[in-house]
């Protein structure tokens, strides 16, 4: 019964760390749901109007933007906040201004519904990735694994601090409408529609204008490919994109790990187990040794006491034998002794009475 | 006659009494805390809780936002970085301790299990105790195991392992608190107990006896899930920046982070039993029996002679790592000279230390060796999770705890001093009580 218990309590907990392993059967060979939707941003078409970041705060009810659509905001760099979900930069690359719109990168396989142990975000049919706020704890794996620094969080709310971030205007795809930011591009820098079919304008675009573009859809597999992608006449290094981000999906980092974990729950019993049987039946040994050990002492003393005990009997009865002799001898001696006496003391009589 | 001088004595003591039941359970409590010696360092942890007190009530009605430096780049500070990475690395002696001398048969460090498994049982206990400052909605942290599951996150294990871990060392950390309970007598005078209290304290004794023999009869297999469960999270801390390769530097990143985490552990877990025990043995030197003084020095030199293998060991695979990733040419950067102080002086010099004090026989070596692989596995965590984190990230987006985030940190680490303390002085840790004896 008790070794019955332990076992099934670690068949429980091995089945506990096989989920994860189920669960992730499929990382890294997802590749976004069929007709995912997805933007194209043009960086040579985007002027830095800024009119994208106010439809923004307007469709997803957050405050205007700081200082309107002033330019003076491109003094610094900014990034994504809990009450921003998208931010227009500034770049001066090779002698010309380039302005670069950011926002959540919406990852085919993201990095953030992967570290998120409560399971809050969810990649939608539409391809847009987006939060739950009722089930986050707050505990911002989310922000650490994001390899594009986008999610936000409200750090100034005391009872409800949750993760902020774009989301594609879900709400709004589900109405038929398009996302605020590119129904409000002025330029035409902002194209929405499938992924197919905008990498295809993408390719369209690179292709009919030699030397005006960098010959790479940005997003297309970094990461594991986004449902944003990203076009641009100058190296996306020079406009803040990171170049080294790898084409493996966050979850490929990970899965091998979680794979592991039921060897060692299987492993570890297997040497400990055996440590402690080793260890065990050595000490039985170490004892049943010890007490062969006592008892072939006991019974070597006893011998001995054995064998002096019957000496000192020997001798005893030796000795007995040797005063009895002695006694007998004695009395012997003491019988002649009287005999003659005797003898001598009837001859003396017979010698006075004649 | 000779009655008479008890008449007025027997009448104080009913006097007494009465006075006694007079006093709330409350007020008795109250009583006893009040009542400690005004000491430098009893005043000193007044005041840690005092700030404790403070930053509580702050992050709690103002936002995490009033108490630290945390922002959206920086989602993960010291409330992390030390309280969880240092926190668990430092409490593996419960772990490493117990399945040496349960499972490996060095039944020689039999008086340093308690101990041990004391620090890591309190240590845990205030992880978690520390997460529900950190983590925006603490009231949800049930939610991963019972609501929603995020089986594909690392941080789902993390979660798992050191939930289930924190029970199954409070059950093998219990037969100390039971004993306690079950040892204490009525005595007369300042020092009463609370009769209610008393009366309690019997009316359980029956029970505490029954269950901690159940406890220590589980005493081999709780050991062998502890292995199992700190294995997993200890590397898994690791596994955690597994999924940033592109925000952790290339020296620190390695797809051998959990086994670097793991490997730590142990090391990290032996020393601060080494250290620990230098201190107590300065200040509890009284409260240990003579086991307990006989066996030190032996445990010392042994625990030492383990880590210096450790350690060699750790040194090796870090070396192959960077041989594997080819991040030869990183070393020569500023980066790469923090990670040769990390290296060398954190890994490498304890490690001969205590090899040093193996072949003299000296435990003083022991002891500097211990300190330093406890500072070193600080300064390791500190590097993985933000030093070297975000190290892409211009200086002005980089993070600096703030002073009530550090606050935070010593008050968590003084009420593990301050819980170390109650339970050295009252309860049997450092010795065993006779009744309770042991027979190995």
């Amino acid at each position: 019964m008790k070794r019955r218990a332990f076992l099934s309590l670690l068949t429980g907990s091995a089945a506990a760390a096989a989920l994860p392993v189920k669960a992730k059967a499929a990382g890294g060979e997802f590749s976004g749901h069929p007709d995912n939707m997805a933007v194209l941003t043009d960086l040579t078409k985007c002027i830095g109007c800024r009119k994208c970041e106010t439809a923004c705060s307007k469709v997803n009810d957050l405050p205007a933007p700081v200082k309107g659509e002033d330019r003076s905001v491109f003094a610094e760099q900014r990034r994504t906040h809990a009450d921003i979900y998208t931010v227009v930069n500034q770049y001066n690359a090779d002698g010309k201004s380039v302005y670069r719109k950011m926002q959540c990168m919406h990852c085919q396989e993201p990095a953030c519904a992967t570290a998120c142990f409560v399971k809050a975000f969810t990649k939608n049919p539409d391809g847009s990735v987006t939060y739950d706020p009722t089930l986050c704890v707050g505990c911002r794996y989310c922000m650490v694994s994001c390899p594009f620094n986008i999610p936000a969080y409200r750090y100034d709310s005391a009872l409800n601090p949750v993760v902020r971030k774009c989301t594609m205007c879900h709400p709004r795809l589900q109405e038929g409408k398009l996302p605020g930011c590119v129904e409000a591009c002025p330029t035409g820098a902002l194209v929405f529609g499938k992924r197919s079919e905008i990498l295809a304008i993408a390719r369209k675009r690179i292709a009919d204008n030699p030397g005006k573009y960098v010959d790479h859809i940005y997003g297309e597999h970094e990461m594991g490919g986004t449902a944003w992608l990203t076009i641009s006449g100058v190296d996306f290094s020079k406009v803040g994109m990171r170049e080294d981000l790898g084409t493996k999906a966050a979850a490929e980092y990970t899965t091998g790990v979680l794979g592991a974990l039921p060897m060692v729950v299987g492993f570890w019993p297997i040497v400990l187990g055996g440590a402690y049987f080793m260890n065990k039946r050595k000490d039985e040994i170490a004892k049943e040794e010890q007490e062969a050990a006592v008892a072939a002492a006991v019974d070597q003393e006893r011998q001995r006491g054995e064998a002096a005990a019957k000496k000192a009997l020997d001798k005893a009865a030796s000795d007995a034998k040797k005063a009895q002799d002695k006694a007998v001898e004695a009395a012997k001696k003491e019988a002649r002794e009287a005999l003659l006496a005797e003898q001598a003391a009837a001859a003396a009589a017979e010698k006075e009475g004649e | 006659m000779p009655n008479r001088p008890l008449l007025p004595l027997r009448k104080r003591k009913v006097n007494k009494m009465a006075a006694e039941q007079k006093e709330s359970v409350f007020k008795y409590f109250v009583r006893q805390i009040t009542s400690l010696p005004r000491t430098p360092g009893n005043i000193a942890t007044l005041v840690i809780f005092a700030f404790g007190a403070l930053i509580t009530i702050m992050r709690f009605t103002l936002g995490i936002d009033s108490v630290s430096n945390l922002d959206d780049n920086n989602p993960w500070g010291i409330w992390i970085g030390f309280d969880l990475m240092c926190g668990v690395a430092l409490a593996a002696g419960g772990y490493t301790c117990s399945s040496a001398c349960y499972l490996l048969g060095f039944k020689r460090y039999h008086s340093a299990v308690r101990p041990a498994i004391t620090t890591a049982f309190l240590g845990y206990l205030f992880v978690v105790i520390a997460l529900l400052y950190d983590v925006g909605q603490p009231w949800r942290l049930p939610y991963p195991l019972t609501v929603s599951f995020g089986t594909t996150s690392i941080l789902f294990e993390v979660g798992l392992c050191v939930g289930i871990y924190l029970s199954v060392l409070f059950i093998e950390w219990s037969p100390v608190a039971m004993e306690w309970l079950m040892s204490i007598r009525q005595s007369e005078g300042e020092n009463a107990v609370h009769p209610k209290v008393y009366k309690a304290l019997v009316w359980l004794r029956p029970y505490l006896r029954r269950i901690r023999k159940i406890v220590l009869w589980m005493t081999i297999p709780l050991t062998v899930m502890g292995v199992i469960l700190s294995t997993m999270h200890q590397s898994s801390l690791g596994s955690l920046f597994l999924i940033v390769p592109s925000k952790l530097h290339p020296l620190w990143y390695s797809a051998f982070l959990p086994v670097f985490f793991f490997v730590s552990s142990m090391a990290a877990g032996l020393s601060m039993v080494i250290f620990e025990g230098t201190l107590a043995h300065k200040a509890l030197h009284n409260k240990m029996d003579e086991t307990h003084l006989a066996e030190a020095d032996g445990v010392v030199l042994g625990l030492g002679r383990a880590c210096s293998v450790i350690l060699a060991g750790y040194f090796m695979m870090k070396i192959m790592d960077i041989g594997m990733d080819h991040d030869w040419h990183w070393l020569f950067t500023g980066y790469g000279a923090w990670f040769c102080v990390e290296l060398i002086g954190f890994v490498a010099v304890p490690c001969m230390l205590y090899a040093m004090g193996a072949r003299e026989r000296k435990t003083c070596y022991m002891r500097w060796a211990a300190a330093l692989t406890v500072a070193g596995i600080i300064v390791n965590r500190f590097n993985v999770s933000m030093v070297a984190f975000n190290w892409q990230l211009p200086s002005v987006d980089r993070y600096f705890p703030s002073f009530l985030e550090v606050m935070l940190s010593v008050f968590i680490v003084t009420c593990i001093v301050t819980a170390y303390r109650f339970i050295a002085a009252k309860m049997p840790m450092l010795y065993e009580l006779k009744e309770f004896k042991s027979h190995h």
